[in-house]
Parts: C-alpha cells; sequence; structure tokens
C-alpha cells in the first residue's frame, strides 16, 4: 500500500518556478538588485525562500541521523497561523512578506535594540546544526538548520539582574496570515524560555534549512530552534524578544493549560493528557521508534532541570 | 426493478471511491508526509460519513416520498462498517503495528481510543444482523430496537473525533451539527405526531419487519 514510485514532476522542478518567479518579482521592482544578485554571498543578504544561504560551519551539536527529505520538512507544518491542516502552510505562506523585517530586542536588557533583518544575519557566523525535532502530536523529523545560538543575541543585549525569562512574539498580521482570522489561538502567539535555557548553546535562532533562506511555511525569516522541546516552543516568524522577570505565559498554555506547559520537554514518560508520548513516528519510517527524555539532548540539557519535578513541571 | 439494481450497482462503486482514491494515492506518492495518519484520517472520516450518510436515509424518503433510499440503506450502513473495519485495521496494524500492550493501554486509557473502540465494537451486531434471515429471526421490533444503537454509535464517532483534534474544532463540530439535524429531525418527528411512533417509525425497515407487525 505504501509503494513510493517517483512522480512524473520532480519536486525540485516545481520549486524552481517558485524561486524563479519570486526573483522575477524581485529583479523587476528593483533593478539594481541585478547587480546584486550576481554576486551572491559576498554583498546581498540572501532574501527569498530556497536562495542559497552561504558558508555555514559544520556544528558539534548535529547529529548524524539521515535528515527528513526537503520536500515532507517544506510540506507537513504545524504554523496555524496559515492553517491548522499540516498541508496548509506549504500552499498559505506565500502571502507572508519577509523584507522588510524587525526583530526587536527589549525588556530587561541594557541595550534594547530593533534590528533589520539583513542586519540579524550578520551579527554571528552561521553554523549548519542537523537537530532532531519532536512534534507534540507524535510525529518527528532530522532537520539541517542554518543559524547561530541564541545566546548571540541575548548577550549583545546585556540582560539586567531582573532578567529570569525570555519571551518570543511571533508576527500578528491577519492579513499576511489567513489562520489568523480565525479563533484557534490567542494571537498573536507568543512562547517563552526560561533564561538559562535561551542562553543554553543548542538553542538556535535558526534563518535557513538545507542551506537555504527558510521557506515562508517553515517559520521564515527566523524563527528559534529548540530541540530538546516539543516543536510547537521553537516559535517562528519572530519579531519581538522580551527578556522579562515573570515566565510568559505561551499561546498554548493559555488554549489549553492542562495540556500544555511553560516546560514541554520531551518526556516519554509523560503522556499528553489525550495521548501517549512514549513512541513517535520518524516522518519516512514505517515503524514508530521509542521517544529519548529530552529528545535524546539529555547529556546537554538535564542538569538545566536537576531536582525539578518533571511531571508537575510539564 | 431495473432502476433499483442499476441505482444498486452504481451506488456500490461510488462508495468503493474512498478506498480506490487511497490505493491510488498510495501507489503515485500521494499520501503526504505522514502516509499512517494519513490512512487512518481518510477511513475515519469516511466511516463517519457513512454513518451520517445512513442516518439521512428515513428523513430524505419520509420528506420526499420516494422509496428506493430504503432500499439502499443497508448497502450504506454496511459500507459504514467496512471502512470502520479498514479504519480500525490500520490502526491496529500500521500505526501500532500489533503492539498488545500499547493498544491495550490506548483503548483504556486514551478516552478518546475507548470512544472510538465502544464504537466500533457496537457497530459490529447491526452488520451481523443485517440480513434479511437475521431480520426474520430477531422478529422486527427487536431488530429495530437493536439497530437503534447506529445512534450512539455516531454520537460515540462524532465525540472520539472531537476528542482528538488539538485545537481546531471546524470539522468535528460541522459533523456534530450535521448528525444534530438528523437526530433533531426524528425528535420533531416523534413529538408532532403519535401517527410516527405507531406506523411510520415501523414502516422504515424493510419487509420482514411489517411482516411482523401486529
Ligand atoms: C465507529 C467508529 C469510529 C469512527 C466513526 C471513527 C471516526 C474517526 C474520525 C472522523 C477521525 C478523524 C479523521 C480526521 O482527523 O480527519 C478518526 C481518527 C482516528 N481514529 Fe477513529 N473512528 C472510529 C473508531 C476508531 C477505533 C476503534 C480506533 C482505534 C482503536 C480509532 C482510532 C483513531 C485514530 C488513532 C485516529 C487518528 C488520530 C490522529 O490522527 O490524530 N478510531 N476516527
Amino acid at each position: 500500500m505504501l509503494i513510493k514510485r517517483p512522480s512524473d514532476i520532480l519536486p525540485s522542478e516545481i520549486t524552481d518556478r517558485e524561486i524563479y518567479r519570486s526573483r522575477r518579482q524581485f529583479l523587476q521592482s528593483v533593478p539594481a538588485a541585478l547587480a546584486v544578485a550576481t554576486l551572491p554571498g559576498l554583498f546581498s543578504t540572501p532574501v527569498f525562500a530556497a536562495e542559497k544561504l552561504p558558508g555555514a560551519r559544520k556544528s558539534p551539536f548535529s547529529t548524524g541521523e539521515p535528515a527528513t527529505p526537503y520536500k515532507e520538512v517544506t510540506t507537513y507544518n504545524n504554523f496555524y497561523e496559515f492553517g491548522t491542516d499540516k498541508a496548509d502552510p506549504a500552499r498559505a505562506a506565500k502571502t507572508l512578506t519577509t523584507r522588510p523585517w524587525t526583530v526587536t530586542v527589549e525588556g530587561e536588557v541594557k541595550n534594547p535594540r530593533t534590528y533589520a533583518i539583513e542586519d540579524l544575519l550578520r551579527l554571528a557566523p552561521l553554523e549548519e546544526r542537523i537537530y532532531r525535532l519532536r512534534c507534540v502530536e507524535g510525529w518527528s523529523m532530522v532537520i539541517p538548520w542554518q543559524g547561530f545560538s541564541l545566546s548571540e543575541l541575548i548577550r549583545r543585549a546585556e540582560p539586567t539582574g531582573n532578567a529570569k525569562y525570555v519571551e518570543f512574539v511571533s508576527l500578528h498580521d491577519p492579513k499576511q496570515m489567513p489562520g489568523q482570522r480565525s479563533g484557534v489561538l490567542d494571537w498573536p502567539y507568543v512562547e517563552g524560555l526560561r533564561l538559562d535555557e535561551a542562553m543554553h548553546p543548542l538553542t538556535l535562532l535558526a534563518f535557513g534549512l538545507y542551506g537555504e533562506v527558510l521557506p515562508q511555511q517553515n517559520g521564515a525569516p527566523l524563527r528559534l530552534v529548540v530541540p530538546w522541546k516539543y516543536g510547537f516552543k521553537s516559535a517562528k516568524s519572530i519579531v519581538k524578544i522580551r527578556l522579562v522577570e515573570k515566565p510568559p505565559v505561551s499561546a498554548w498554555m493559555r488554549a489549553a493549560p492542562s495540556e500544555y506547559g511553560f516546560f514541554s520537554n520531551v518526556n516519554p514518560a509523560v503522556d499528553h493528557p489525550r495521548w501517549s508520548q512514549a513512541k513517535e513516528r520518524r516522518i519516512g519510517e514505517f515503524l514508530k521508534r521509542p521517544t529519548l527524555p529530552f529528545n535524546g539532548y539529555g547529556d546537554q540539557v538535564a542538569q538545566l532541570y536537576a531536582g525539578m519535578d518533571l511531571k508537575k513541571f510539564f | 426493478m431495473r432502476f433499483l439494481s442499476g441505482l444498486k450497482i452504481s451506488l456500490f462503486l461510488a462508495c468503493l471511491l474512498p478506498l480506490a482514491r487511497l490505493l491510488w494515492l498510495g501507489f503515485n506518492d500521494g499520501l503526504g508526509a505522514n502516509p499512517i495518519e494519513f490512512i487512518t484520517r481518510s477511513t475515519g472520516t469516511w466511516t463517519l460519513s457513512f454513518l451520517l450518510i445512513t442516518l439521512a436515509i428515513t428523513p430524505l424518503r419520509r420528506l420526499s416520498g420516494w422509496q428506493w433510499p430504503i432500499r439502499v440503506r443497508r448497502m450504506l450502513g454496511l459500507f459504514a462498517f467496512f471502512y470502520a473495519c479498514l479504519h480500525f485495521t490500520t490502526y491496529v496494524w500500521l500505526d501500532q503495528f500489533f503492539d498488545p500492550t500499547s493498544i491495550y493501554q490506548d483503548i483504556f486509557k486514551r478516552p478518546f481510543i475507548t470512544i472510538g473502540f465502544a464504537s466500533f465494537l457496537l457497530l459490529i451486531p447491526l452488520a451481523a444482523t443485517s440480513t434479511q434471515a437475521m431480520m426474520r429471526r430477531l422478529g422486527g421490533r427487536n431488530w429495530q430496537r437493536l439497530h437503534r444503537l447506529v445512534y450512539l454509535v455516531t454520537i460515540g464517532g462524532v465525540v472520539h473525533y472531537w476528542w482528538l483534534v488539538k485545537k481546531d474544532v471546524t470539522q468535528p463540530a460541522i459533523y456534530a451539527a450535521v448528525l444534530a439535524v438528523l437526530l433533531g429531525y426524528r425528535l420533531w418527528r416523534k413529538r408532532s405526531g403519535p401517527a410516527f411512533l405507531n406506523g411510520a417509525s415501523t414502516q422504515s425497515t424493510s419487509r420482514p419487519a411489517q411482516e411482523n407487525q401486529r
């Protein structure tokens, strides 16, 4: 039943046409960009989904497991801003304009600042991090991201002594994000980390995927990737990063407090109230595999939660 | 007669289309990133849809005055059972891969699975007594009483769906609304005349049931 044959039209051909079209729009609107486009990587900042993001270094944090194919990573997404079906974002997210884009770092910091996305991309050298991603729904992927540790950004903001938590706010614009016209979640999407979690070197601020600028449906132009937590903790299309004293209330905590906690660490021993978290289906595999505590990143992060009852702080 | 058998054959083939679509998609790499989830959801959706279509037959017949709908009701009900079997098999085989502990735990610990499983179990006696011979053996009254379980099964199906979605209840709400109309129609009929209670309701079963009437 699950025999797969290649289809006539290669996915790469379809993608190419998209890039071609967006490039053409770009060139038509900004003639000067022609010169820039001929010198990729030198002067220009990659702008459009699927454009190459050059020069990311390999990282020791990467897993050696085989990566989930690009097609699956970019067509099976939970991004409620574009609809609740996992096929929706790939169809609907083209309306998201990622340039110009700014990100404001504010709150309990000595150096609040609003960054243009182009400047943020140059803040620190890009690394390739191949991470496991475990969705709270019970499936998982392996994804090569490009970005740098979030700590690079937070360090520059110089948190004050009051900063205990970090709040991430995603774009709120129902014109660009049709899913926000429905009330499934309280918009904007908000997520939060404890400051030590946010400063952990594994916590990634990602701009790319598979060596290319993030496609809109994957959270362009920049998103968080916290690989030891369920996927929804990794906020997408971020516009604001606030350092705060009190734990932020995330969109999912607000929607269903008994089902989604602040920490949401991947934990096979703590079930979702309505389904088991003991196993997961890796996309592309037939049999389910056991879910690992902290999604297999326990060696690096378990000490962050030493002494805490993880059943209580789920 | 000719009309009826032609209708039955076309309807039978039409009822196989959801399965044909799944097979076609399966062989053409069309089931998306998570094929097992796709198959589970598609067969579940069709089980519930066939239950609702089956429940729509009596109102359709009454409102239109046509007799043919009642002749295809059994087939539609059996297709609901057919897709429920596919749905359950997908779960046990493809999703859980016959892992007895995890199936056992799911059935007893996950309310949405518990109620889905209960609905499925309740469908079995209905399918088993769908033949003319069984109808005759049970007698129209008993047969009918037994087959009222279909209301419970369908309510269970909607609740199962409602409990399994993560947040967006739009889809289960649509099914719930259709079910509410179909059940509401029956309540309204019941209220609005004893004729319905005495004669009309037994008419809705086919011939052997009427033979059993006083
Ligand atoms: C009459 C009985 C049943 C009906 C009407 C029914 C109906 C449905 C429906 C409508 C869906 C959702 C489809 C969607 O998301 O589009 C579903 C999903 C599902 N059902 Fe059933 N079902 C029944 C019995 C069962 C049984 C017996 C089991 C397992 C023991 C089961 C397990 C599941 C699972 C695992 C899912 C998918 C959950 C997910 O993908 O998140 N169902 N079913």
